[in-house]
Protein backbone atom coordinates (compact mmCIF):
# COMPACT_ATOMS: atom_id res chain seq x y z
CA UNK A 1 0.00 0.00 0.00
CA UNK A 2 3.22 2.23 0.12
CA UNK A 3 3.38 4.40 -2.84
CA UNK A 4 6.90 4.57 -4.64
CA UNK A 5 7.25 8.33 -3.71
CA UNK A 6 10.96 7.53 -2.36
CA UNK A 7 9.57 5.71 0.54
CA UNK A 8 12.74 3.88 0.02
CA UNK A 9 15.53 5.32 2.10
CA UNK A 10 17.18 8.56 1.04
CA UNK A 11 20.24 9.35 2.68
CA UNK A 12 20.03 12.44 5.20
CA UNK A 13 21.83 14.89 3.60
CA UNK A 14 23.08 18.04 5.78
CA UNK A 15 20.22 20.14 4.01
CA UNK A 16 17.79 18.21 5.81
CA UNK A 17 19.50 19.50 9.10
CA UNK A 18 19.93 23.29 8.29
CA UNK A 19 16.07 22.94 8.39
CA UNK A 20 15.74 22.20 11.62
CA UNK A 21 15.87 23.71 14.77
CA UNK A 22 17.01 22.60 17.88
CA UNK A 23 15.31 19.29 18.84
CA UNK A 24 16.42 18.40 22.38
CA UNK A 25 14.66 21.61 23.05
CA UNK A 26 10.92 19.82 21.93
CA UNK A 27 11.83 16.13 23.20
CA UNK A 28 10.38 15.55 26.81
CA UNK A 29 13.03 16.54 29.57
CA UNK A 30 14.90 13.48 30.72
CA UNK A 31 14.55 12.17 27.03
CA UNK A 32 18.97 12.04 27.82
CA UNK A 33 20.13 9.49 29.17
CA UNK A 34 20.26 10.35 32.84
CA UNK A 35 23.22 12.53 34.32
CA UNK A 36 24.02 10.69 37.73
CA UNK A 37 26.86 11.22 40.17
CA UNK A 38 29.23 9.59 42.18
CA UNK A 39 31.47 7.01 41.34
CA UNK A 40 31.33 4.32 38.38
CA UNK A 41 30.20 1.11 39.21
CA UNK A 42 29.58 -1.95 37.15
CA UNK A 43 25.43 -1.63 37.90
CA UNK A 44 26.17 2.31 36.33
CA UNK A 45 27.38 0.90 32.95
CA UNK A 46 25.37 -2.26 33.23
CA UNK A 47 22.27 -0.48 34.10
CA UNK A 48 20.84 0.44 30.41
CA UNK A 49 16.84 0.83 31.53
CA UNK A 50 17.14 4.51 30.74
CA UNK A 51 17.53 3.89 27.04
CA UNK A 52 15.34 0.85 26.62
CA UNK A 53 12.91 2.91 28.32
CA UNK A 54 12.99 5.58 25.44
CA UNK A 55 12.31 3.38 22.99
CA UNK A 56 9.84 1.15 24.66
CA UNK A 57 8.30 4.28 24.86
CA UNK A 58 8.62 5.53 21.04
CA UNK A 59 7.29 1.94 20.30
CA UNK A 60 4.14 2.11 22.11
CA UNK A 61 3.70 5.33 20.99
CA UNK A 62 5.13 8.47 19.07
CA UNK A 63 4.32 11.87 18.34
CA UNK A 64 5.49 11.36 14.29
CA UNK A 65 3.29 8.74 13.55
CA UNK A 66 0.33 10.59 15.34
CA UNK A 67 0.40 13.17 12.86
CA UNK A 68 -0.37 11.43 10.27
CA UNK A 69 -3.13 9.21 11.63
CA UNK A 70 -6.26 9.37 9.68
CA UNK A 71 -9.12 10.36 11.89
CA UNK A 72 -12.48 9.29 10.49
CA UNK A 73 -15.76 10.66 11.64
CA UNK A 74 -17.02 8.39 14.88
CA UNK A 75 -19.44 5.84 13.10
CA UNK A 76 -22.93 6.39 14.31
CA UNK A 77 -24.45 3.74 12.44
CA UNK A 78 -24.60 1.16 15.25
CA UNK A 79 -28.10 1.04 16.48
CA UNK A 80 -31.51 -0.92 15.04
CA UNK A 81 -32.65 3.35 14.93
CA UNK A 82 -30.03 4.58 13.69
CA UNK A 83 -29.25 2.43 10.93
CA UNK A 84 -32.12 3.27 8.53
CA UNK A 85 -30.89 6.69 8.64
CA UNK A 86 -27.59 6.42 8.25
CA UNK A 87 -28.67 4.07 5.55
CA UNK A 88 -30.75 6.57 3.85
CA UNK A 89 -28.10 9.04 4.01
CA UNK A 90 -25.47 6.48 2.22
CA UNK A 91 -28.28 6.54 -0.60
CA UNK A 92 -28.42 10.40 -0.59
CA UNK A 93 -25.14 10.74 -0.79
CA UNK A 94 -23.80 8.18 -3.11
CA UNK A 95 -27.21 8.18 -5.73
CA UNK A 96 -28.05 11.87 -5.53
CA UNK A 97 -25.73 14.04 -4.48
CA UNK A 98 -22.51 12.31 -6.23
CA UNK A 99 -24.39 12.30 -9.61
CA UNK A 100 -25.47 15.77 -9.48
CA UNK A 101 -21.86 16.94 -8.11
CA UNK A 102 -20.25 14.60 -11.11
CA UNK A 103 -22.46 17.00 -13.34
CA UNK A 104 -21.87 20.45 -11.65
CA UNK A 105 -18.25 19.72 -11.67
CA UNK A 106 -18.46 18.60 -15.69
CA UNK A 107 -20.32 21.65 -16.31
CA UNK A 108 -17.65 23.35 -14.74
CA UNK A 109 -14.98 22.10 -16.73
CA UNK A 110 -16.40 23.16 -20.08
CA UNK A 111 -16.87 26.05 -19.36
CA UNK A 112 -13.46 26.50 -17.62
CA UNK A 113 -11.72 24.76 -20.26
CA UNK A 114 -14.36 26.52 -23.70
CA UNK A 115 -12.64 29.67 -22.03
CA UNK A 116 -9.63 29.14 -21.40
CA UNK A 117 -8.04 27.45 -24.39
CA UNK A 118 -9.49 30.27 -26.73
CA UNK A 119 -7.90 32.62 -24.13
CA UNK A 120 -5.02 30.68 -23.30
CA UNK A 121 -4.09 30.41 -27.32
CA UNK A 122 -5.47 33.96 -28.77
CA UNK A 123 -4.59 36.35 -26.47
CA UNK A 124 -0.59 35.46 -26.68
CA UNK A 125 0.05 39.70 -27.62
CA UNK A 126 -2.09 40.83 -25.04
CA UNK A 127 -0.33 39.53 -22.07
CA UNK A 128 -1.86 41.69 -19.06
CA UNK A 129 -5.55 40.81 -20.77
CA UNK A 130 -4.48 37.52 -20.78
CA UNK A 131 -2.81 36.98 -17.37
CA UNK A 132 -5.79 38.30 -15.73
CA UNK A 133 -8.93 36.36 -17.97
CA UNK A 134 -6.31 33.14 -17.03
CA UNK A 135 -6.50 34.02 -13.45
CA UNK A 136 -10.00 34.98 -13.11
CA UNK A 137 -11.14 31.70 -14.90
CA UNK A 138 -8.64 29.66 -12.34
CA UNK A 139 -10.66 30.66 -9.45
CA UNK A 140 -13.76 29.66 -11.24
CA UNK A 141 -13.00 26.00 -11.54
CA UNK A 142 -11.79 26.10 -7.85
CA UNK A 143 -14.93 27.35 -6.96
CA UNK A 144 -16.53 24.44 -9.00
CA UNK A 145 -14.34 22.05 -7.20
CA UNK A 146 -15.41 23.71 -4.41
CA UNK A 147 -19.41 23.22 -4.75
CA UNK A 148 -18.60 19.39 -5.94
CA UNK A 149 -18.23 18.75 -2.43
CA UNK A 150 -20.20 21.13 -0.97
CA UNK A 151 -17.66 23.00 0.15
CA UNK A 152 -19.01 25.55 3.50
CA UNK A 153 -16.17 27.58 3.78
CA UNK A 154 -15.89 30.13 6.81
CA UNK A 155 -13.00 32.93 5.82
CA UNK A 156 -11.91 35.53 9.09
CA UNK A 157 -9.85 37.98 8.68
CA UNK A 158 -8.80 40.62 6.01
CA UNK A 159 -8.52 39.68 2.62
CA UNK A 160 -5.39 39.68 1.48
CA UNK A 161 -4.24 42.40 -0.95
CA UNK A 162 -1.99 42.26 -3.62
CA UNK A 163 1.44 43.56 -3.14
CA UNK A 164 4.77 42.92 -4.30
CA UNK A 165 7.27 40.99 -1.61
CA UNK A 166 4.70 39.09 0.06
CA UNK A 167 4.00 35.57 1.14
CA UNK A 168 1.54 33.41 1.99
CA UNK A 169 2.19 30.55 4.44
CA UNK A 170 -0.60 27.72 5.41
CA UNK A 171 -1.00 24.69 7.05
CA UNK A 172 -1.32 21.71 5.05
CA UNK A 173 -3.92 18.55 5.56
CA UNK A 174 -4.47 17.96 1.44
CA UNK A 175 -4.15 19.04 -1.89
CA UNK A 176 -7.98 20.48 -2.13
CA UNK A 177 -6.19 23.42 0.69
CA UNK A 178 -4.91 25.14 -2.40
CA UNK A 179 -7.78 24.90 -4.13
CA UNK A 180 -9.81 26.11 -1.32
CA UNK A 181 -7.55 29.26 -0.92
CA UNK A 182 -7.49 29.66 -5.01
CA UNK A 183 -10.86 30.71 -4.70
CA UNK A 184 -11.02 33.62 -2.77
CA UNK A 185 -7.98 34.97 -4.74
CA UNK A 186 -5.31 33.86 -6.77
CA UNK A 187 -2.20 32.50 -5.43
CA UNK A 188 1.32 30.63 -7.35
CA UNK A 189 1.43 27.55 -5.80
CA UNK A 190 4.34 25.70 -4.92
CA UNK A 191 3.78 21.62 -5.04
CA UNK A 192 5.46 18.68 -5.78
CA UNK A 193 5.25 17.13 -9.12
CA UNK A 194 2.66 15.04 -8.78
CA UNK A 195 1.86 11.64 -11.29
CA UNK A 196 -0.91 11.46 -14.01
CA UNK A 197 -3.52 13.38 -14.34
CA UNK A 198 -3.03 15.30 -11.69
CA UNK A 199 0.48 16.06 -13.31
CA UNK A 200 -1.05 17.27 -16.65
CA UNK A 201 -3.71 19.62 -14.69
CA UNK A 202 -0.07 21.18 -12.51
CA UNK A 203 1.67 21.79 -15.84
CA UNK A 204 -0.56 23.28 -18.02
CA UNK A 205 -3.41 25.29 -15.98
CA UNK A 206 -1.68 25.83 -12.90
CA UNK A 207 1.29 27.18 -14.85
CA UNK A 208 -1.15 29.83 -16.14
CA UNK A 209 -1.49 31.54 -12.54
CA UNK A 210 2.85 30.80 -11.59
CA UNK A 211 3.43 27.70 -9.78
CA UNK A 212 6.29 26.58 -9.51
CA UNK A 213 7.13 22.45 -9.12
CA UNK A 214 9.71 20.94 -6.99
CA UNK A 215 11.23 17.01 -6.56
CA UNK A 216 11.43 15.92 -3.13
CA UNK A 217 13.43 13.46 -3.91
CA UNK A 218 15.87 15.43 -5.81
CA UNK A 219 18.45 16.57 -3.59
CA UNK A 220 19.80 19.70 -6.17
CA UNK A 221 16.15 20.36 -6.47
CA UNK A 222 16.69 22.82 -3.25
CA UNK A 223 18.42 25.35 -4.85
CA UNK A 224 16.99 25.33 -7.77
CA UNK A 225 13.55 26.08 -5.66
CA UNK A 226 15.09 28.29 -4.07
CA UNK A 227 16.02 30.34 -6.95
CA UNK A 228 12.97 30.01 -8.24
CA UNK A 229 11.33 31.58 -5.53
CA UNK A 230 13.40 34.15 -5.19
CA UNK A 231 13.01 35.60 -8.33
CA UNK A 232 8.73 34.78 -8.17
CA UNK A 233 8.43 36.72 -5.01
CA UNK A 234 10.24 39.75 -6.21
CA UNK A 235 8.40 40.18 -9.83
CA UNK A 236 5.66 43.20 -9.57
CA UNK A 237 2.74 41.40 -11.43
CA UNK A 238 3.43 38.06 -10.59
CA UNK A 239 0.34 36.33 -8.29
CA UNK A 240 1.61 36.29 -4.63
CA UNK A 241 3.34 32.69 -3.30
CA UNK A 242 1.10 30.36 -1.35
CA UNK A 243 3.97 27.95 0.33
CA UNK A 244 3.18 25.03 2.74
CA UNK A 245 6.14 25.15 4.86
CA UNK A 246 5.21 21.66 6.19
CA UNK A 247 6.30 20.38 3.17
CA UNK A 248 3.89 17.28 3.38
CA UNK A 249 -0.03 16.58 4.52
CA UNK A 250 -0.59 16.20 8.19
CA UNK A 251 -3.75 15.23 9.55
CA UNK A 252 -4.73 18.66 10.96
CA UNK A 253 -4.47 17.95 14.21
CA UNK A 254 -0.74 18.25 14.69
CA UNK A 255 1.78 20.65 12.82
CA UNK A 256 5.66 19.47 11.63
CA UNK A 257 8.19 21.98 11.84
CA UNK A 258 8.22 24.43 9.11
CA UNK A 259 11.13 24.80 6.88
CA UNK A 260 13.09 27.86 6.88
CA UNK A 261 13.04 28.36 2.96
CA UNK A 262 9.93 30.62 2.84
CA UNK A 263 11.09 32.42 5.45
CA UNK A 264 14.68 33.69 4.17
CA UNK A 265 12.73 35.18 0.70
CA UNK A 266 13.08 38.55 2.29
CA UNK A 267 9.34 39.09 2.28
CA UNK A 268 6.53 39.59 4.97
CA UNK A 269 5.04 36.32 5.69
CA UNK A 270 1.13 36.43 5.54
CA UNK A 271 0.69 33.28 8.01
CA UNK A 272 -3.16 31.73 7.05
CA UNK A 273 -4.29 29.07 9.41
CA UNK A 274 -6.78 26.83 7.92
CA UNK A 275 -8.96 24.22 10.29
CA UNK A 276 -11.40 21.56 8.85
CA UNK A 277 -14.92 20.62 10.57
CA UNK A 278 -14.26 16.70 11.28
CA UNK A 279 -17.89 15.91 11.64
CA UNK A 280 -18.55 15.66 7.93
CA UNK A 281 -15.79 14.22 6.94
CA UNK A 282 -11.67 13.86 7.68
CA UNK A 283 -10.41 15.81 5.15
CA UNK A 284 -6.94 14.69 5.39
CA UNK A 285 -5.34 13.21 2.72
CA UNK A 286 -3.26 9.99 4.46
CA UNK A 287 -0.80 9.57 0.92
CA UNK A 288 0.29 6.79 2.41
CA UNK A 289 -2.85 4.97 2.40
CA UNK A 290 -5.20 6.83 -0.79
CA UNK A 291 -4.26 7.93 -4.13
CA UNK A 292 -5.69 11.24 -5.10
CA UNK A 293 -8.58 10.42 -6.80
CA UNK A 294 -9.93 8.12 -4.31
CA UNK A 295 -9.27 11.42 -2.14
CA UNK A 296 -11.65 13.51 -3.92
CA UNK A 297 -13.63 10.83 -4.58
CA UNK A 298 -14.51 10.33 -0.75
CA UNK A 299 -14.82 14.45 -0.59
CA UNK A 300 -17.30 13.70 -3.37
CA UNK A 301 -19.44 11.13 -1.59
CA UNK A 302 -19.64 13.14 2.16
CA UNK A 303 -22.19 15.56 3.29
CA UNK A 304 -20.01 18.81 3.20
CA UNK A 305 -16.52 19.84 3.42
CA UNK A 306 -16.99 22.52 6.59
CA UNK A 307 -13.76 24.18 6.79
CA UNK A 308 -12.56 27.79 8.85
CA UNK A 309 -9.91 29.78 7.07
CA UNK A 310 -7.98 32.95 9.00
CA UNK A 311 -5.98 35.12 7.36
CA UNK A 312 -3.72 35.98 10.14
CA UNK A 313 -1.58 39.37 10.70
CA UNK A 314 1.61 39.40 8.36
CA UNK A 315 4.77 38.68 10.24
CA UNK A 316 8.17 40.41 9.33
CA UNK A 317 11.30 38.92 10.56
CA UNK A 318 12.84 40.94 13.57
CA UNK A 319 16.30 41.84 13.38
CA UNK A 320 17.35 39.86 15.75
CA UNK A 321 15.47 36.43 14.65
CA UNK A 322 16.97 34.04 12.87
CA UNK A 323 14.99 32.24 9.35
CA UNK A 324 13.92 29.29 11.74
CA UNK A 325 13.17 31.57 14.64
CA UNK A 326 10.73 33.04 12.51
CA UNK A 327 9.22 30.12 10.82
CA UNK A 328 8.86 28.59 14.38
CA UNK A 329 7.31 31.91 15.54
CA UNK A 330 4.92 31.82 12.47
CA UNK A 331 4.20 28.18 12.91
CA UNK A 332 3.18 28.92 16.72
CA UNK A 333 0.68 31.40 15.47
CA UNK A 334 -0.79 29.46 12.75
CA UNK A 335 -1.05 26.56 15.36
CA UNK A 336 -2.81 28.48 18.19
CA UNK A 337 -5.43 29.94 15.47
CA UNK A 338 -6.31 26.38 13.96
CA UNK A 339 -6.34 24.18 17.35
CA UNK A 340 -2.87 22.02 16.48
CA UNK A 341 -0.22 20.38 18.53
CA UNK A 342 2.97 21.24 17.80
CA UNK A 343 5.69 18.57 17.59
CA UNK A 344 8.79 18.68 16.66
CA UNK A 345 9.61 16.60 13.61
CA UNK A 346 10.20 17.39 10.01
CA UNK A 347 7.47 15.85 7.75
CA UNK A 348 10.14 14.91 5.52
CA UNK A 349 11.07 12.06 8.10
CA UNK A 350 8.24 10.22 6.64
CA UNK A 351 10.07 9.45 3.50
CA UNK A 352 13.75 9.31 5.07
CA UNK A 353 15.34 8.57 8.41
CA UNK A 354 16.89 11.13 10.86
CA UNK A 355 19.78 11.98 10.67
CA UNK A 356 22.51 10.37 13.16
CA UNK A 357 23.37 13.59 14.90
CA UNK A 358 20.47 13.61 17.37
CA UNK A 359 22.05 9.86 18.31
CA UNK A 360 25.34 11.17 18.72
CA UNK A 361 24.23 14.25 20.57
CA UNK A 362 23.35 11.35 23.25
CA UNK A 363 26.06 9.24 22.88
CA UNK A 364 28.18 12.20 23.18
CA UNK A 365 26.52 13.00 26.52
CA UNK A 366 26.93 9.59 28.29
CA UNK A 367 30.67 9.01 27.35
CA UNK A 368 30.78 12.47 29.06
CA UNK A 369 29.45 11.63 32.17
CA UNK A 370 31.22 8.02 31.91
CA UNK A 371 34.56 9.68 31.60
CA UNK A 372 33.98 12.26 34.43
CA UNK A 373 32.45 9.91 36.67
CA UNK A 374 35.72 7.52 36.75
CA UNK A 375 37.65 9.92 37.92
CA UNK A 376 35.91 10.66 41.15
CA UNK A 377 36.37 8.40 44.15
CA UNK B 1 -7.73 -1.17 7.81
CA UNK B 2 -10.92 0.21 9.49
CA UNK B 3 -11.69 -0.62 12.91
CA UNK B 4 -8.98 -2.80 14.07
CA UNK B 5 -9.99 -3.48 17.72
CA UNK B 6 -13.01 -5.55 15.74
CA UNK B 7 -10.64 -7.81 15.12
CA UNK B 8 -9.43 -9.03 17.87
CA UNK B 9 -11.69 -11.20 20.14
CA UNK B 10 -12.22 -11.72 23.64
CA UNK B 11 -10.50 -14.96 23.69
CA UNK B 12 -7.68 -13.23 21.35
CA UNK B 13 -7.29 -11.13 24.12
CA UNK B 14 -7.14 -13.73 26.92
CA UNK B 15 -4.65 -15.55 25.00
CA UNK B 16 -2.31 -12.79 24.65
CA UNK B 17 -2.70 -11.38 28.42
CA UNK B 18 -2.00 -15.19 29.96
CA UNK B 19 1.08 -15.29 27.05
CA UNK B 20 2.38 -12.00 29.04
CA UNK B 21 1.23 -13.07 32.45
CA UNK B 22 -1.11 -10.75 32.86
CA UNK B 23 1.43 -6.94 32.42
CA UNK B 24 -0.73 -5.86 30.89
CA UNK B 25 -4.67 -4.61 31.16
CA UNK B 26 -7.42 -5.83 28.20
CA UNK B 27 -7.55 -2.13 27.56
CA UNK B 28 -4.08 -1.82 27.31
CA UNK B 29 -3.92 -4.94 24.99
CA UNK B 30 -6.28 -3.44 22.45
CA UNK B 31 -4.51 -0.29 22.57
CA UNK B 32 -1.29 -2.23 21.96
CA UNK B 33 -2.99 -4.09 19.16
CA UNK B 34 -4.07 -0.94 17.57
CA UNK B 35 -0.33 0.93 17.67
CA UNK B 36 0.64 -3.10 16.03
CA UNK B 37 -1.61 -2.24 13.31
CA UNK B 38 -0.72 1.22 12.66
CA UNK B 39 3.07 0.16 12.61
CA UNK B 40 2.67 -2.58 10.50
CA UNK B 41 1.86 -0.54 7.46
CA UNK B 42 2.40 -3.33 4.69
CA UNK B 43 -0.61 -5.82 6.83
CA UNK B 44 2.07 -8.84 7.00
CA UNK B 45 0.88 -9.61 10.63
CA UNK B 46 4.66 -8.74 12.17
CA UNK B 47 6.38 -5.43 11.80
CA UNK B 48 9.36 -5.19 10.01
CA UNK B 49 13.02 -3.59 10.86
CA UNK B 50 12.04 -1.09 8.37
CA UNK B 51 8.84 -0.67 10.12
CA UNK B 52 9.87 0.23 13.22
CA UNK B 53 12.49 2.46 11.41
CA UNK B 54 10.40 4.82 10.40
CA UNK B 55 9.57 5.54 14.09
CA UNK B 56 11.76 8.55 14.06
CA UNK B 57 11.96 8.38 17.78
CA UNK B 58 13.23 4.95 17.62
CA UNK B 59 15.37 5.33 15.06
CA UNK B 60 17.44 8.11 17.25
CA UNK B 61 17.78 5.53 20.13
CA UNK B 62 21.40 4.25 20.37
CA UNK B 63 20.29 0.49 21.31
CA UNK B 64 18.09 0.52 18.28
CA UNK B 65 19.66 -2.15 16.59
CA UNK B 66 20.38 -4.49 19.20
CA UNK B 67 16.49 -4.06 19.99
CA UNK B 68 15.86 -5.11 16.40
CA UNK B 69 17.12 -8.15 16.62
CA UNK B 70 14.87 -8.75 19.44
CA UNK B 71 11.93 -7.41 17.89
CA UNK B 72 12.08 -8.27 13.97
CA UNK B 73 9.70 -10.57 12.79
CA UNK B 74 7.58 -10.78 16.40
CA UNK B 75 3.94 -11.78 16.03
CA UNK B 76 1.46 -9.29 17.84
CA UNK B 77 1.42 -11.58 20.80
CA UNK B 78 4.91 -12.11 21.16
CA UNK B 79 5.36 -8.59 20.76
CA UNK B 80 3.34 -7.90 24.09
CA UNK B 81 5.59 -10.13 25.76
CA UNK B 82 8.07 -8.14 24.32
CA UNK B 83 7.07 -5.36 26.35
CA UNK B 84 5.34 -6.63 29.33
CA UNK B 85 9.25 -5.60 30.52
CA UNK B 86 7.94 -2.40 30.73
CA UNK B 87 4.72 -2.42 32.87
CA UNK B 88 4.22 -1.51 35.96
CA UNK B 89 3.29 -4.55 36.98
CA UNK B 90 6.21 -6.03 35.84
CA UNK B 91 8.74 -7.02 38.53
CA UNK B 92 12.34 -6.50 38.99
CA UNK B 93 13.15 -9.71 38.24
CA UNK B 94 11.48 -9.73 34.92
CA UNK B 95 13.20 -6.42 34.21
CA UNK B 96 17.21 -7.41 34.84
CA UNK B 97 15.40 -10.68 32.26
CA UNK B 98 15.10 -8.43 29.85
CA UNK B 99 18.65 -6.18 30.11
CA UNK B 100 20.43 -9.42 30.72
CA UNK B 101 18.41 -10.62 27.30
CA UNK B 102 20.00 -7.40 25.49
CA UNK B 103 23.43 -8.04 26.43
CA UNK B 104 23.25 -12.00 25.28
CA UNK B 105 23.35 -11.66 22.28
CA UNK B 106 23.37 -15.03 21.36
CA UNK B 107 21.36 -16.21 23.64
CA UNK B 108 23.55 -18.42 25.55
CA UNK B 109 22.41 -17.42 28.75
CA UNK B 110 26.18 -16.20 29.48
CA UNK B 111 27.30 -12.26 29.41
CA UNK B 112 31.11 -12.27 27.81
CA UNK B 113 33.07 -9.18 28.18
CA UNK B 114 32.73 -8.41 24.57
CA UNK B 115 29.22 -8.18 24.95
CA UNK B 116 29.16 -5.49 27.58
CA UNK B 117 31.89 -3.78 25.45
CA UNK B 118 29.32 -3.94 22.52
CA UNK B 119 26.58 -2.77 24.16
CA UNK B 120 29.06 0.04 25.89
CA UNK B 121 30.21 1.01 22.43
CA UNK B 122 26.35 1.54 21.27
CA UNK B 123 26.09 3.98 24.11
CA UNK B 124 29.00 6.37 23.84
CA UNK B 125 29.26 6.39 19.62
CA UNK B 126 32.81 7.19 19.23
CA UNK B 127 33.21 9.71 22.00
CA UNK B 128 35.46 7.19 23.38
CA UNK B 129 38.43 5.39 21.76
CA UNK B 130 37.71 1.59 22.13
CA UNK B 131 40.74 1.49 24.31
CA UNK B 132 39.38 3.90 26.50
CA UNK B 133 36.09 1.58 26.30
CA UNK B 134 38.16 -1.51 27.21
CA UNK B 135 40.20 0.16 30.12
CA UNK B 136 36.88 1.77 31.73
CA UNK B 137 35.02 -1.96 31.82
CA UNK B 138 38.20 -3.77 32.78
CA UNK B 139 38.03 -1.15 35.69
CA UNK B 140 34.64 -1.28 37.15
CA UNK B 141 34.70 -5.64 36.35
CA UNK B 142 37.43 -5.93 39.06
CA UNK B 143 36.47 -3.47 41.48
CA UNK B 144 33.08 -5.41 41.55
CA UNK B 145 34.87 -8.34 42.03
CA UNK B 146 34.85 -9.79 38.43
CA UNK B 147 38.02 -10.01 35.73
CA UNK B 148 38.22 -10.02 31.80
CA UNK B 149 37.33 -13.57 31.49
CA UNK B 150 34.30 -13.64 33.47
CA UNK B 151 31.15 -15.41 31.77
CA UNK B 152 28.19 -13.29 33.95
CA UNK B 153 24.76 -15.00 34.06
CA UNK B 154 21.03 -14.22 35.12
CA UNK B 155 22.11 -14.28 38.74
CA UNK B 156 25.17 -12.00 38.56
CA UNK B 157 23.06 -9.48 36.93
CA UNK B 158 20.02 -9.75 39.87
CA UNK B 159 23.04 -9.18 42.21
CA UNK B 160 24.42 -6.50 40.38
CA UNK B 161 21.14 -4.52 39.41
CA UNK B 162 18.68 -5.90 42.11
CA UNK B 163 19.77 -3.11 44.36
CA UNK B 164 20.05 0.08 42.25
CA UNK B 165 16.15 0.46 42.13
CA UNK B 166 15.72 0.20 38.35
CA UNK B 167 12.97 2.47 37.03
CA UNK B 168 12.12 0.64 33.57
CA UNK B 169 8.24 1.61 32.80
CA UNK B 170 6.17 2.74 29.69
CA UNK B 171 2.57 4.24 30.03
CA UNK B 172 0.69 2.23 27.37
CA UNK B 173 -1.93 5.12 26.31
CA UNK B 174 -6.08 4.34 26.53
CA UNK B 175 -8.35 6.14 24.97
Amino acid sequence: MSSGKGGELIPSSSELDLDRPNIEDYLPSGSSIHEPVGKLRLCNLLDISPTLTEAAGAIVDDSFTRCFKSNPPEPWNWNVYLFPLWWCGVVIRYLILFPVRVIVLTVGWIIFLSCFIPVHLLLKEHDKLQKNMERALVELICSFFVASWTGVINYHGPRPSMRPKQVFVANHTSTIDFIILEQMSSFAVIMQKHPGWVGLLQSTILESVGCIWFNRSEAKDRETVTKKLREHSQGVDNNPLLIFPEGTCVNNQYSVMFKKGAFELGCTICPIAIKYNKIFVDAFWNSRKQSFTMHLLQLMTSWAVVCDVWYLEPQNLRPDETPIEFAERVRDIISVRAGLKKVPWDGYLKYSRPSSKHRERKQQSFAESVLRRLEEK
Amino acid sequence: MGNTSSMLTQYDIEEVQQHCNNAFSQQEIVSLYERFCQLDRNGGGFVSGEEFLSVPEFAVNPLSQRLLRMLDGLNFKEFVAFLSAFSPRATVQQKIEFIFKVYDSDGNGKVIFNDMLDVLHDLTGQFISEQQREQVLTKVLEEAGYNKESLLVMSDFVKILGSSGLKMEVEVPVD
